[in-house]
Order: structure tokens, then sequence, then C-alpha cells
């Protein structure tokens, strides 16, 4: 079992990496062939810097649109980023010293990345426009994303997973001589699910991230 | 439709979604005895390549079909959906026409989980819903302000409009207006002697109100400034009021200008159906006319989606620099040229002509989301603002979510000014109406001051369906003209 969840994390991962580039690729290979940013269009890089980087950090514009979906969007990228940042335990060897500062926050941020799920779904649920819009694509990716943290929650505070077991294993897949998994089906839920998504990637909506600051209407400005 | 209007807008909700509501809501096509169109042969085929050969070519386009995550942002923030209810006016319904197909035929999960991830078959039926809802998309933007991304649902709207085009479905309105500048100069299809003649009673009807002669130079050879205009500026009411009010500040301010036959028409259709042959022709004439007159400035007046062009795309649509234009200057807007003046001290304004008025200002959707002016990036709005405040005491704004860089289309934009989509437009206008109707509620607002012939246009017909007065929309220029103190 751990060979085949090995492979199918070598898999995910390949497939994530060389779709993202290539969709890198042919985002910038294609041609802007007008001015159309967006009013009021930025003077100067500083200024379209400055646009792209309020964008990613305050979700600007979906703020000044819609404050439900602001809050909820806003707090599960975030808590998603502390998250991950706590799972550079798995992959760094020695473990950086300040990544010590994560491990209380994350605890929190596992909370409220699940419960921003629950919030985006009943939206999406809820607001006849936007399920008017949603394709079943949507609705799984949610579900994918709440069974990710779900099962994290569980590996966190339910279940008994031996986590220094979980770190030799994917230190070995660094290695590229895979240690044993610990048995454990929410372990295996956890990981499968996040192969998913990482197959899933390069070919969905997911690819907003990096694809918007390829974006003419955010990244252009005039001479 | 109004009781549905004051529902939605009073309360300031979005609509409850009604199927369909706009289903009739078509244009009418070129070719065919029943203006419906006619596909040609292998039309599926064609469209299908049009629209791969599109995303290969416009990143903004692949990007946008891409990287929708269906938030909703959009879903209420546009005119026609706010007006009509139908869902396929939701900006993303929109785009999600042409995304459906983009993800069938050229996506690998549209091939493999079509339904999973909405992807759909081109059939004949959904070529009817783009010919309907992709002539219900007035090319604003506004949705595109609220998007995370910058989604740009014009691009989207134009690239199926081009793909329509190229499978036979010609939008009649369009087309007949294109005929016209290509074969005549102007949208109108006002011939030379026409506008000389035009020209000329504006001089004597100027003279006779004011006992001043302005006059209103034509094909006149190196002057300071060549004035391209929207040909209803010749013609109709209240534009050409505008046009008056500019000759009068060019008069005072002792600026050599001109008018151009040749450059009869600022407005460029070509925009609205995405065709860059159809806009660089256009746009060529324009540059080539000041050329040849020696022209020092083309000064762009008030058309909207003609100022986006000229200070978006003239640039781009020639490719290497300007291509023999590079000695005349950047075009310059009708209002940056005029505040300028005003500013130096040139022209002087009486401000006393104008105060039994309350005036407020209406951004064009192409000026406010699409262009520049001055050298900051909000000038846009400031401009002709400080402009309307110089010329009249009393100047309210708007609600602020329906101004500036959020300012609601007029509802008869991007190709949708023609008679048979009427309901389309007097529903799309709603918003801004509402927003009007506020400042007249607790301002006592008399006039709507606008920078563009289809806006001026639209308001004439539509308002009256409102219980207003089409004298409200006024030319910017025409509040200034009038202040303008002659001698």
């Amino acid at each position: 079992m751990s060979l085949f969840v090995a492979s199918a994390l070598y898999t995910a991962v390949a497939v994530l990496t060389i779709g993202v580039l290539w969709k890198i690729f042919l985002y910038a290979r294609t041609p802007v062939p007008h001015m159309i940013a967006v009013a009021p269009v930025p003077r100067t890089r500083l200024g379209v810097l400055s646009r792209l980087v309020r964008e990613t950090l305050f979700f600007e514009s979906l703020f000044r649109a819609s404050k439900w979906t602001w809050l909820f969007g806003w707090i599960f990228h975030y808590a998603l980023a502390v998250v991950l940042l706590r799972h550079l335990y798995f992959v760094t060897d020695p473990i950086p010293a300040w990544l010590g500062i994560v491990f209380v926050p994350s605890d929190y941020a596992a909370w409220l990345l699940t419960a921003s799920l629950v919030g985006l779904l009943l939206r999406r649920l809820s607001v006849s426009r936007v399920r008017y819009i949603s394709s079943p694509s949507d609705y799984a990716m949610l579900l994918l994303l709440l069974v990710i943290g779900a099962s994290g929650l569980l590996l966190r505070y339910g279940t008994h997973v031996n986590i220094v077991a979980v770190r030799e294993f994917t230190l070995g897949l660094l290695a590229l001589s895979p240690k044993d998994l610990p048995q454990n089906l929410t372990l295996y839920i956890h990981i499968f699910s996040v192969a998913i998504l990482a197959v899933v990637f390069p070919f969905s909506k997911l690819i907003h991230f990096p694809g918007y600051y390829f974006s003419p209407s955010h990244n252009q400005r005039y001479q | 439709m109004s009781a549905l209007y004051n529902r939605i807008m009073k309360k300031n909700v979005s609509p409850k979604i009604k199927e369909r509501a706009m289903s009739h809501g078509k244009p009418f096509f070129e070719t065919g005895n029943d203006q419906s169109g006619a596909l040609v042969e292998g039309w599926k085929e064609i469209a299908i390549e049009k629209l791969g050969e599109i995303a290969d070519s416009n990143r903004g386009f692949r990007l946008f079909l891409d990287s929708c995550v269906k938030c909703g942002a959009c879903t209420d923030k546009c005119h026609y959906f706010l007006g009509t209810g139908d869902p396929l006016n939701m900006p993303v319904a929109r785009q999600d026409l042409i995304r459906g197909v983009y993800r069938r035929y050229h996506t690998l999960s549209g091939q493999l989980f079509p339904r999973f991830v909405g992807a759909v078959d081109l059939t004949e039926e959904l070529i009817e819903d783009w010919s309907t809802y992709l002539y219900q998309c007035s090319e604003c933007r506004r949705c595109s302000v609220f998007c995370p991304f910058g989604i740009d649902t014009a691009e989207v709207t134009m690239a199926g409009r081009s793909i329509l085009d190229a499978v036979g479905l010609k939008q009649k309105y369009i087309h007949a207006v294109l005929t016209n500048v290509h074969k005549i100069g102007n949208n109108l299809g006002m011939i030379g002697p026409a506008i000389a003649d035009t020209l000329e009673s504006l001089e004597e009807e100027v003279e006779e109100d004011t006992g001043v002669n302005v006059r209103f130079p034509l094909d006149e050879p190196n002057a300071e400034v060549l004035l391209v205009v929207p040909s209803a500026d010749l013609y109709t009411e209240p534009h050409v009021d505008g046009l008056i009010g500019c000759a009068k500040i060019f008069h005072q301010a002792g600026i050599r200008w001109t008018m151009a036959t040749e450059a009869s028409e600022a407005a460029n259709f070509g925009l609205f159906v995405g065709d860059d042959s159809h806009m660089s022709d256009i746009a060529e004439r324009i540059l080539t006319t000041a050329q040849n007159l020696g022209a020092g400035q083309i000064v762009i007046g008030e058309c909207g989606h003609a100022w986006r062009v000229a200070s978006s795309y003239w640039r781009s649509l020639f490719k290497d620099g300007m291509q023999g234009f590079e000695q005349l200057p950047e075009p310059v807007h009708i209002c940056e040229y005029t505040h300028g003046l005003i500013t130096e001290g040139r022209v002087r304004l009486d401000r006393t002509v104008h105060d039994s008025k309350v005036i407020t200002f209406h951004d064009s959707c192409n000026v406010a989301r699409g262009s520049k002016m001055g050298d900051q990036p909000r000038d846009i709005y400031r401009i002709p603002r400080e402009l309307l405040k110089a010329a009249c005491e009393n100047f309210v704004d708007m609600a602020p979510d329906t101004i500036c860089e959020n300012t609601f289309c007029c509802g008869g934009g991007g190709g949708l000014l023609t008679d048979e989509l009427i309901d389309v437009r007097v529903s799309g206008a709603s918003p801004r109406v509402h927003a009007l109707e506020q400042v007249i509620e607790k301002y006592g607002v008399t006039h709507m001051a606008a920078i563009c012939a289809i806006c001026k246009s639209q308001f004439r017909t539509v308002l009256p369906h409102y219980g207003l007065g089409t004298d409200m929309i006024v030319s910017l220029h025409q509040i200034l003209g009038d202040a303008v103190v002659l001698n």
C-alpha cells in the first residue's frame, strides 16, 4: 500500500508541475492584442504591481462586489496558506526554526479552513444566482476540499496517527526511496484527496492561480 | 416592466431570477427575408475553429474562459440582469454560453467529462442564445470591475459576435453602420455637401443667438486642432448643442481648428464586433486625414467608445508604431483639451446662466472603464466634473456605486441602439435611471450631462418610459458653451 500511495503522489506532483508549467507557457505565449486594462488604470509599473498585490492580499475587487463571498473566500485562502506552511514539517529536514511560529495558529486555521468551505458551499446552494451558474464540478471542488479539511482535522484531533512516521515517509519520497506509511484510513483519504486535487489543478478553474497574474485587465498600464 | 423595476431598484436588491424573461430581445440580422439571418454551410466547424483561433491569439480571452471560479461576484452587477432578471444576463452566465463550447471542443476536461464541467455541444439552439444574449451585452465592462480576476465579459461578447459574423449571422444595425462609414465616411451616411451645409447653418444659428460670428471650419489645412466628433453631433439633439459648445470655446480661446469631411466620424463600430480590420480601417481614415490636412492635434469629441478606441486601440491597431503616423501627437479627449483652455484662463465662463439648473454627470462606460485622460488614473472622472463645476454652481453626483468606475451603462451601448431592441434598452437603463431619480428627489437635479452620442440618443428615447423629460439629457459641452463669455 505504501508503494501505491507513493506512486500516486509522484504522479500527482508530476501532473501538477508539468500541467501548471504548460498553462503558464500557454498564457505567456498567447499575445495580448490590445490595451484592455480596466480603469482606473495605473500609469506606472509600481501602480500595476500595487494593483496585483492588493488583489492578491486583500481580494480588493471581490470585497467591493460581495461581502459574504469575500469573507469566506479570503478566510479560506489565508487559512489554506497557513495550513500549507505547517505541512512543511513533512518535507523539510532539518525543520526550519521559524516553522514553530505557525504551529498554534495553524490549529485554528484548520478549523477556519473547513468552516469557510462550508460557508462557500452554503452560499453556492442558497443564493439562486450562484446556484444557477454552478456546474457539478463547482460543487465537487468544494466537497473535495472539505474532505481534505475534515480528514486533516480528524488526523489532528481524532484518530491517532504517528506523524513522525508520516514524516519519514514523505522525506523518503523526496529522497526517492519511499518508506512505510502508517496504516490509517483517514490518512489515506487525506492523501488521496490531495492527490486528486493536484491532478485536476491545471485542468480546472483552480488555474486562476497563477493565471491571474497574466490577466490583461489588471496587468497592463497606459504608457 | 416598471413594477418589476420599482421592486428591484427601490429596495436596492438584486432581482429574482426569471428564466428566459428576455429571450424575445433579439436583434435583426442581415440576409434572409425574415431578418433572422441564415447560418452558412459548415457553420459548426467554422465556429469551433474560429473559437480556437481567438483563444490562441488573445490571452485575455483564453484566461478569462479558463479561470472563472464561479464565485458569483458579477452576477448582480449587469444593468441588463438588474433590469430583466433573466439569468442569462448575469455576466458569468453570458460568458458560459461561449465557455461551455470552448470547454467541449478545446479542453481536455470538457472532452472527457462534458456534463460534469459544464461543457456543452454547439447546437443551433445555442447559436440562437448567442445571437440573443450576446446582443444584450453593451460591452460596458461593469462586471469586470467587480471580478477578482478582472474577467472582462466584453472580450467574450466581442469574440462571440465575431464568430456569429463568421457563420453568417451579421447583426443588421452594426453592419449597416459599418457599411456607411466605409462607403461614405460616417455612421449616418452624410455626404460632404450635407456636412458643409449643416456647419454653415450652425454658424448662422449661433450668430443669431449671440451676435458673434463663431466659425465652424471644415477641411481647413494646418489647423491646430482637428476635431473629430460622432456624426450624430451634426444631426440630432442634444448632440449638436455639444458641438456648438466646442465651437464657442475654440472661438473664444482663439484656437485655429477644423473639422474634416473625410474624418466626419469619431465612432468605431468595429470595436463592437471585435473586428480589428474594421477598427483599423476606420481609425486610419482619421489619421490619414489629420496628416493630409497638416493638423497639429487630433481631438476626439463626445463619443464614449470612440475615445476608448483612440486612447487604447490606435497604437496596437497599427502594429509597427503608428505606421507613418508617428509625427502626429497622441489623440486628446475634448474634455481634457477644453479643461486645459479653461484652467489656463483662455476662456471665461459665466456660471450665472445655469443658476436655475442642478446638474449631475453620467460617466459613459467606455470612457470611465476603458480610457485615459490627463496623467492620473482618476483624471477620467475628475476632468469632466471639474468642467461642469466650472460652468455651473449646482453640481451633484449620483450614488457612489453608480458613478466613476462603477458607472451604469445607459443601456444602449455596444451596438444595441436599434429599435427592435427597445425592451432590452428600456430595462437596461433602469439602474441608471433609478440613480438619477434618487438625485432628482434629493437635490432637485434638473439635467444630466453626458459625453457620449450613444448615451444621449439612448436617454432621449428611454427617459420618457420612466416619466422623465427628454430635455433632461444634455451634452457636457452644451453646458460649457452656454456659459462661455463670448466677445
